[in-house]
């Protein structure tokens, strides 16, 4: 029982902290990958702008599927939300209550990704060369359109042959840079407060409510686990007996197969206990042929 | 057996933990490889197509199958696959759980190859440089060129030391263009194989859940039976060789000593454990029989009936014990009591 109980003080403690923890993991494992990831812009007029808003996007999208897969609490939510009635009401402010916190942990890696892609502004001077006013530049404000899409379009590459010493693409690198990080900048503020403002004014709305969710929700959690563990306990005895009843009923056939008295079963030695009556090399085979061929029914009754 | 129990509920409650781990190593194992791997493009026409293709696919099946390989509980899903049925039925639904849950486990270092090798991008530039879009991208009216020598030309993009299409296409857009494919291709496969998993966990709940319980707790079940029989056994086989050995020791020690013609000596009765464990061997050249015996002629796995104790605890003095006959063989129509 104490055992039982200390599992329970640990998982109590430890579920909030998993899933933070695999939250703070995603989010180093986005910069890593972020830092790793060789981005290079195909620097061609229609290709640009697909090529930096995906790679904006596709991969935030990407880590909010791993965060919500990585999670626990969402299979148990999930199963919480469609599970038939019964004899147990279906809270639905509990389920709301563990779909926010599970999105609010997901949305963290993704977040991140923008934030630091934005920073960097590769993504963003990729997408958005070909769209700048080419009038503001002096290197291009005297070409046709179409030279100037493609010069324009060859802005985020720095080595290449046209563009390696052309001071109008380093001014338009900055401005683009320029306005990628301002962006960057705000969209972290909004999120930072935002973040502020829903755990500072959360006690102020319905706090009651908020602590009765909580609580069921960690409840819940903790059932499921619980469950698992005696399905585990129970298939472990259920085996156990299992085979002993085959060792039981090998020993028996013997008995009845072989004309020896009938050992006395008081007073027996430690080792003849182990040995179940099973003392001949050929017991030993039929009782591992038996095992293979003939598996006892799933029936310790 | 509170020991073994500790030790059945870690490896139990471990056990998806355990084959987790396997499947991280085995992932960063594959983006390890994959950086170490020293990919050396042929630059020639038709071989660089296989190359590339090759690498970006025959590693991956050999990390599936590893996978498998490297998975404890594929010999356990053969044998429940595989056994005679006799009194206890197959569940097709436990064995389909088993085989899933495996490959899924198995598809991930495959999975981290095959985005790796798309998102560098060099398999993909080496497997389609000729079929680069020389018109939208290069020099089309570059004269002279017949189809052959173009793609010739073209497949020496991927080696820039050797590269003489300067003029066809330069060399560093084609390489830009032909990486921006290949790292769309990869996030796309990143984004598709992650939803999928998405879809493939958060279905389940919604349609399968009783079955998904009822083979969960008998894939779990025929694994800690497995274990179990196997400790069981071991302990059988443990006892049996105690016995044996014991056995063979005072069959020596008698045999001799009725060679010799004297009573075999009986341990007084307060002789203590130690003379006791001696089981009647007290003199190098006895033991030194006793050693010879077990090599030339080891006893039979036959262990005979345990003797009734005697007034000084010496068992087997006296007459030899019955051999009890050898239980019958296959004719009798075995049946289990269970």
């Amino acid at each position: 029982m104490d055992r039982f109980r200390m599992i329970f003080q640990y998982f109590q403690s430890n579920s909030e902290s998993v899933m933070n923890g695999i939250c703070g993991l995603l989010a180093l494992a986005s910069i890593k990958i972020y830092t790793c990831f060789d981005f290079s812009c195909p620097c061609l007029p229609q290709y640009n702008m697909a090529y930096g808003l995906g790679i904006m996007f596709v991969p935030p999208v990407t880590l909010f599927f791993c965060g919500l897969i990585l999670n626990r609490q969402s299979l148990v939510m999930l199963e919480e939300w469609k599970r038939p009635q019964g004899h147990r009401k279906k809270d639905l402010a509990v389920i709301r209550y563990m779909c926010s916190s599970i999105m609010q942990r997901a949305m963290v890696a993704p977040v991140i990704w923008i934030v630091v892609a934005l920073l960097d502004g590769k993504c963003l001077i990729c997408a958005f060369s070909s769209s700048v006013d080419p009038e503001k530049f002096v290197g291009f404000a005297n070409a046709s359109l179409v030279q100037v899409q493609q010069l324009l379009a060859k802005v985020p590459c720095k080595d290449d042959e046209l563009m390696r010493n052309n001071t109008s693409r380093k001014a338009v690198s900055r401005y683009l840079r320029c306005w990628s990080q301002a962006l960057g900048w705000t969209i972290l503020l909004i999120f930072i407060v935002a973040a502020f403002l829903a755990r500072w004014l959360r006690p102020c709305f319905d706090q009651a409510t908020l602590l009765q969710a909580r609580h069921w929700s960690n409840y819940i959690d903790i059932e499921q686990k619980i469950f698992e563990e005696t399905c585990c306990e129970h298939s472990r005895l259920f085996a156990h007996k299992c085979i002993l009843h085959f060792f039981e009923s090998m020993r028996q056939e013997i008995k009845l197969h072989s004309f020896s008295l009938p050992q006395e079963e008081e007073g027996v030695e430690r080792e003849d206990d182990l040995l179940r009556g099973i003392r001949h090399q050929d017991q030993v085979n039929k009782l591992l042929k038996m095992w293979y061929y003939e598996k006892p029914p799933l029936d310790v009754s | 057996m509170d020991k073994f129990r500790m030790i059945f509920q870690f490896l139990q409650s471990n056990q998806e933990s355990f084959m987790n781990g396997i499947c991280g190593i085995m992932a960063l194992a594959s983006a390890q490889m994959y950086s170490a791997f020293d990919f050396n493009c042929p630059c020639l026409p038709h071989y660089n197509l296989a190359y590339g293709l090759g690498i970006l696919l025959v590693p991956p099946f050999i990390l599936f199958l590893l996978g498998f390989v490297l998975n404890n509980n594929i010999s356990m899903l053969a044998e429940e696959w595989r056994r005679p049925q006799g009194q206890r039925g197959k569940d097709r639904a436990v064995l389909r759980y088993m085989f899933c849950s495996m490959a899924q486990r198995a598809m991930i270092a495959p999975v981290v190859w095959v985005s790796v090798t798309l998102l560098d991008g060099k398999c993909i530039t080496c497997a389609f440089c000729t079929s680069v879009p020389v018109e939208t991208l290069g020099n089309s009216s570059h004269p002279g060129l017949s189809q052959g020598e173009m793609k010739r030309v073209l497949a020496r993009i991927p080696c820039k030391e050797i590269y003489d299409g300067q003029e066809l296409i330069a060399n560093e857009v084609a390489i830009r263009y032909l990486r921006c494919i290949s790292q769309a291709l990869g996030w796309c496969f990143v984004l598709l194989m992650t939803t999928l998993a998405f879809l493939v966990r958060s279905l389940r709940p919604c349609f399968t859940q009783a079955a998904f319980l009822k083979s969960r707790y008998w894939s779990h079940y025929i694994d800690i039976e497995r274990k179990l029989f196997d400790e069981t056994c071991a302990e059988h086989a443990r006892s049996f060789a105690k016995v044996c050995i014991q056995q063979f020791f005072e069959g020596m020690s008698t045999d001799l000593a009725a060679a010799r013609c004297h009573p075999p000596r009986k341990a007084p009765a307060d002789a203590g454990e130690a003379t006791e464990k001696l089981l009647g061997i007290t003199d190098q050249g006895t033991m030194n029989m006793a050693l010879k015996s077990w090599h030339r002629c080891k006893p039979p796995l036959h262990l005979h009936p345990p003797a009734l104790p005697s007034g000084n605890g010496w068992a087997g003095e006296g007459q030899p014990p019955a051999h009890p006959p050898l239980p019958r063989r296959e004719t009798a129509a075995y049946y289990s009591r269970v």
